[in-house]
């Protein structure tokens, strides 16, 4: 899937340069997004290292588990192939908190910790797993308490109320999280149903 | 309300960090050695995502500066006025599942143009804070653990997009 996309976006920019004559201005675009590929990822080696750091000491010291004991009622019946105490549960429950309370820069290092410990469980390991595919679409579809950049944003560009388009966006993300796990299902019965012909 | 929240988000990191500090020297553990242990292995992630960012960072600039971006909006535009999607709102709503620093600099660019209060500047707001980079995290995810592939996550994650995205619209015109 993503070969294609990948693919289509390049393929469709070239083809769209070459018919408006901005071929030169796309030459430069391949050399400078090599940079801004490393820049990106020095951006985040420090705040992964970071994170990744104190997980270690939150895992050592029990606290993971204990997040883990307490996700038990909210995700267990959602995550059904992920064993109650495994620390993957955790992991998952840190990064949807990261995301809910708007850490940003924070979110990406747990949520590829999540994955992390998803994939320890996978057997087939170049395949998504159920648990995986819910944990991903949950996550871009992001449920966000204070959506921090935004409101800093508007309070740039001199809004009255910077915050008052919080209420707006919380029935708006939990629009969003309620379709992605419904048709996170549908999508499932679906390829179950396929599976079976 | 605004105010205990805002607090919130500010003291949310270093608070957490302390929990995690106490808590560790508490149950005993070598706070610093461990945290050294764990931050190898944040190297080792990062590193092997930096391939995939590279990667995908090719796909983006080459849209936007081929100006089949700008193609795009223009293409959708009628079918946006259709549905009552006020046109103004277009590139963000393309651009955001694709790249989430552009998107922001689309996002403060347009608000100074059309004002952070107004109809249009709310709900850009709005779909900015409620919608995510999905490309770029799902690329990022996957690719960090080596799965290629990810089944239906996309598609699932395009139209719980699009929901958001449709949601900030109806909502903003309902909730002024």
């Amino acid at each position: 899937m993503l070969n294609y996309i990948w693919m289509g976006m390049v393929l469709l920019g070239v083809l769209w340069a070459a018919i408006s004559g901005r071929l030169d201005q796309v030459t430069q675009a391949v050399i400078s997004s090599a940079d801004e590929g490393v820049r990106l990822s020095i951006v985040l080696l420090g705040i992964m290292c970071l994170w990744s750091g104190l997980m270690q000491i939150a895992q050592k010291s029990g606290l993971i588990r204990a997040l883990t004991r307490f996700s038990k009622g909210l995700f267990t019946g959602m995550f059904p192939k992920v064993p109650e105490n495994h620390k993957a549960m955790g992991a998952m429950m840190l990064s949807f908190a990261a995301n809910f309370f708007g850490l940003g820069n924070a979110a990406t290092p747990l949520g590829i910790k999540a994955m992390e410990q998803l994939q320890s469980l996978n057997t087939q390991k170049d395949t998504a797993t159920d648990a995986m595919v819910l944990f991903m679409v949950m996550n871009a579809s992001c449920l966000q308490l204070i959506p921090t950049t935004v409101i800093a944003l508007r309070n740039a560009a001199g809004s009255a109320d910077p915050a008052g388009i919080l209420p707006q966006v919380w029935i708006s993300s939990t629009i969003s999280t309620a379709t992605a796990i419904i048709f996170y299902y549908v999508f499932k019965a679906f390829e179950k149903r396929r599976g079976n012909e | 309300m605004t105010v205990i929240m805002d607090w919130l988000s500010k003291a949310a990191i270093p608070l957490l960090i302390v929990i995690i500090l106490v808590l560790g020297a508490w149950k005993k553990v070598p706070v610093f050695d461990t945290f050294l242990e764990g931050a190898k292995e944040g190297l080792s992630t990062t590193l092997r995502i930096l391939p995939v960012l590279v990667g995908i960072m090719l796909g983006i600039e080459i849209l936007k500066a081929s100006g089949a971006m700008d193609m795009l909006v223009g293409l959708l535009r009628p079918i946006a006025s259709l549905f009552g999607i006020p046109k103004e709102i277009l590139p963000l709503a393309i651009l955001r599942p694709i790249s989430g620093s552009a998107s922001l600099g689309l996002l403060s660019q347009q608000l100074e143009e059309y004002g952070a209060d107004s109809y249009v500047g709310k709900t850009l707001s709005v779909m900015m804070g409620s919608t995510e980079t999905i490309f770029y995290t799902i690329t990022v995810y996957f690719g960090a653990i080596g799965v290629k592939k990810t089944r239906f996550t996309l598609w699932v994650a395009l139209i719980s997009s699009l929901a958001g995205m449709v949601a900030s619209v109806i909502i903003c015109r309902i909730l002024p």
